[in-house]
């Protein structure tokens, strides 16, 4: 049955650097990569050397424990490089791309998830319990996904899904046919009238006021159809779902995206066209304002810094481009002391509070240092969970599984905690201790 | 500010690595370091624990200045004289300056020790505890007892916990029970409250008809065979009557006695958000609730017989509902568990206070108490969310 649902709890960040709806493309990036920190707990195996040539689709490395999942090239061209880390950890594969792209074929006729399994494309459907890829030996009492993105700047789904009616009904068709539940699709309630997910047949459409985190399918979940111990659900970003539903309609993989180029420091925020795995270099080529800044992939809260010659990360949508800040702030101007006209912070603190409309240029100073766990209620006003925070997260600190699995981590992923971890006047790193947490119980209770 | 960083920079070039936590409190008053974000959220909330604590500090302001006024009144009423106002706030503050002055130094000093040992910056808890320690004092407190009493309840009431954050009992008011139960006389009773009083007495230049007493002193006497007023009616018509409580013109504790100064710190926590609502509103029922009940069982006992919201208007009750039961580290931590437990500071801080002869004033030990039970009111908000999950799981498996 369709829900409306209203959260009250909740925070939109409000910064400058919101992307204008114009599409622009970038010259194609020479060199691309597939990076296995992209994937929490993953542990890949690779199937091609250095120096060996791909096309699109072809196979790069796949899960160790879990073989049939296969991690696969966007670009067809060489293996230039496989960036590896401590204990000889497969940090980066990165493929210089040819000039003319192949592709390889994949029948579409077989069982569905053979072919998704088979065309690389598998590891865009994720679960909960953990917030990691999905594991296809399990069928999953419903399938999630969320029609809109709320975080701060992020892209506008129905500005990008216009177009892709046929495709995402396409990928719906392949989705229903994962789950014995429902597909369930939750939209912005002020687009109930106009979304292209509204003419979609064969799914659950529940509609959610927009405060962020409204816009996560693990607030959705949570509203929906709670997870409980020893069930599991399946996730995929809507723009994840029309490039499912392309490959059943094409017989193609095809990992071009448009991507929202988002943040104060960027000239003229708008969208552009590339392909996934993409380096950074050209897209920000010219575009960026300031020298000393930082190139986040994904949104502010929950995108990983990958610097001006990174990679765009698998599921990211976004590229943000925000202010360092990694210099001393004068208490008194800019700091504890300071009257805070310009601070963006959900408590009434600061002066700014007085300006409720204004955008803000944040930049990633902590402003403040980490402390023990002082004031309280703080989580609690932007976390819209029948969950309580701070004891959550005190549990997986200690690594108390029992008390973990009593106050709900079977229901959360580290996003759900980007909020508690903006607010936190002890600036505690809530998302990597929800990931160490979660890494806990599945090496003990999966 | 460039001189300053330099400054900075150069004592940690210079300095031996054990005394870095040192250098670096001192900074983090005039910079917020350089460290950014990692990971997870790139952007931070500007709020920090420094403002936080800096904002409780502001809210105590008019209590204190009020306290320092009251010092000089309460002083120059004793003695019979008429003063300027000027050399009443000149008195008060030769007086609460050096309490203040013992209890930061003291108080920061036993910090800085602890932080050198487990090196880290200073953590600014004791910042407000040490404004506090000073309101909830009277004024004839000897120095070397609050120096005695801060280094207790900041070692024994906090660091051997964890330090900021860890602490299971309001620092502030760990202090003052200390001295409370090792140094009674110097606590209560009717001497201590007015500043040289005892020397008044040795030396026969105390004014006619003072007596030193609290309001609540007089109250309590009320019970005896020498009762201060003839009825209770006597008590709040020529005595300490409703206005004159709101005032706070009375002997009492240095900042507690002015309902009006706590008021507009307690405005400027609630819209500042620092403080929790919650606490504040089920601290003021709890009492409320207890006095209420006392009115209606009085009989011919005059305490009891106070009507309640006059009841809550005089003694700490003001003062800890506003700075004590507020402290988040110590109160409950759950949403929920805030309503239970504010109302049970105030209902056995009223309850101590009223029925209890050998405790003039309740409100610490009823918040101590609340300190102490404030895990078990969370444990069982938590076991409720547990077995809504529980009951949800079985469903589903059903």
């Amino acid at each position: 049955m369709a829900k409306a649902i209203k959260i009250r709890k909740g925070l939109d960040l409000k910064l400058k650097g919101k992307p204008e709806q114009t599409i622009s493309d970038v010259s194609n990036s020479p060199y691309f990569a597939i990076k296995p920190s992209d994937f929490p707990s993953l542990t890949p195996k690779m199937v091609v050397k250095e120096g060996e040539s791909v096309k699109i689709g072809s196979p790069i490395f796949h899960d160790k424990y879990r073989e049939a999942i296969q991690y696969v090239s966007p670009v067809s061209g060489t293996i230039s490089e496989i960036k590896r880390g401590e204990k000889r950890r497969i940090l980066e594969v990165i493929i210089k791309a040819d000039s003319e792209f192949s592709s390889e074929t994949i029948d579409t006729s077989g069982d569905t998830k053979e072919v998704i399994l088979k065309s690389g494309l598998w590891p865009f459907i994720k679960q909960r319990p953990l917030d990691i890829v999905a594991d296809y030996n399990q069928t999953p009492k419903a399938i999630f996904v969320s029609g809109f993105d709320s975080s701060p700047l992020a892209p506008d789904y129905e500005f990008l899904l216009k177009d892709m009616k046929e495709a995402l009904q396409a990928g719906f068709d392949a989705l229903q046919k994962l789950t014995n539940g429902k597909v369930n699709v939750t939209i912005e309630n002020s687009n109930k009238s106009t979304s292209v997910f509204s003419s979609i047949n064969g799914i659950e459409l529940h509609t959610i006021n927009s405060k962020h985190p409204a816009g996560n399918v693990g607030t959705q979940i949570h509203q929906i159809d709670p997870i409980n111990k020893g069930e599991s659900v399946w996730t995929v970003n809507a723009l994840d779902v029309a490039r499912i539903g392309n490959l059943f309609l094409s017989g193609k993989v095809d990992f071009s995206k448009t991507i929202a180029l988002t943040g104060s420091e960027v000239e003229s925020p708008s969208y552009y066209k590339l392909i996934g795995g993409a380096s950074l270099t050209n897209l920000v080529e010219k575009k960026i304002v300031s020298d000393n800044v930082r190139y986040i992939s994904g949104n502010v809260l929950v995108g990983t810094n990958v610097g001006k010659e990174g990679f765009l990360g698998f599921y990211d949508n976004q590229v943000t481009v925000i202010p360092e800040g990694d210099h001393y702030k004068v208490s008194f101007t800019q700091g504890w002391l300071a009257p805070g006209f310009n601070k963006l912070s959900n408590s009434k603190a600061f002066l700014s509070a007085l300006l409720p409309k204004k955008a803000y240029d944040v930049d990633t100073n902590l402003n403040g240092e980490e402390r023990a766990f002082v004031v309280s209620g703080q989580y609690e006003e932007v976390f819209p969970f029948d969950i309580y925070p701070v004891q959550l997260l005190k549990a997986a600190i200690t690594n108390d599984i029992d008390k973990m699995e009593k106050l709900g981590i079977y229901e959360v992923a580290p996003e759900d905690f980007a909020l508690c971890e903006f607010v936190c006047t002890s600036k505690i790193n809530s998302q990597q201790i929800i990931r160490d947490g979660l890494k806990v119980i599945e090496e003990e209770c999966m | 500010m460039k001189f300053l960083r330099n400054f900075f920079d150069k004592r940690y070039e210079k300095t031996n690595k054990k005394w870095y936590p040192l250098i670096e409190s001192f900074e983090t008053l005039v910079f917020t370091p350089n460290h950014t974000t990692k990971s997870g959220s790139h952007i931070r909330d500007g709020i920090d624990l420094k403002r936080t604590m800096m904002f409780v500090i502001v809210a105590m302001i008019p209590a204190l200045l009020f306290g320092i006024w009251n010092v000089g009144q309460q002083h120059y009423i004793a003695l019979g004289e008429e003063v300027a106002f000027m050399d009443k706030i000149m008195h008060g503050a030769l007086r609460v300056i050096p309490i203040i002055a013992v209890s930061y130094t003291v108080g920061l000093l036993v910090e800085f020790i602890f932080g050198i040992i487990k090196g880290h910056a200073l953590h600014e808890g004791y910042l407000v505890s040490g404004m506090l320690i000073p309101l909830i004092m009277p004024v004839d407190t000897p120095l070397w007892m609050i120096a005695v009493a801060t280094v207790f309840g900041v070692v024994i009431g906090k660091e051997v916990f964890g330090g900021t954050g860890m602490n299971v009992l309001n620092v502030a008011l760990t202090t003052r029970a200390f001295l409370f139960f090792a140094h009674p006389t110097s606590m209560s009773g009717n001497t201590v409250w007015i500043s040289g009083l005892k020397e008044m007495k040795a030396n026969g230049t105390l004014a006619d008809g003072v007596s030193g007493a609290t309001p609540l002193g007089d109250l309590a006497s009320m019970t005896t065979d020498s009762p201060a007023y003839a009825n209770i009616q006597d008590f709040t018509e020529n005595g300490i009557t409703f206005s004159r409580a709101l005032m706070g013109d009375y002997p009492g504790s240095i900042g507690e006695s002015s309902v009006y100064a706590i008021l507009i710190g307690l405005a400027f926590l609630l819209i500042t958000r620092i403080a929790s609502w919650r606490i504040v509103v089920s601290f003021f029922a709890g009492g409320f609730v207890m006095a209420t009940i006392f009115n209606l069982f009085a009989g011919d006992n005059a305490y009891m017989q106070l009507p309640a919201i006059h009841q809550l208007m005089i003694g700490s009750f003001m003062f800890g509902m506003v700075f004590m039961i507020t402290d988040p580290v110590t109160a409950a931590q759950t949403n929920k568990g805030k309503f239970y437990y504010g109302f049970l500071a105030g209902f056995i801080g009223i309850l101590i206070r009223v029925a209890n002869p050998a405790y003039p004033e309740g409100i610490m030990l009823g918040i101590l108490i609340a300190n102490v039970c404030s895990p078990l009111i969370d444990h069982m908000v938590l076991n409720g969310n547990i077995k809504r999950r529980e009951k949800r799981l079985a469903k589903a498996s059903a």
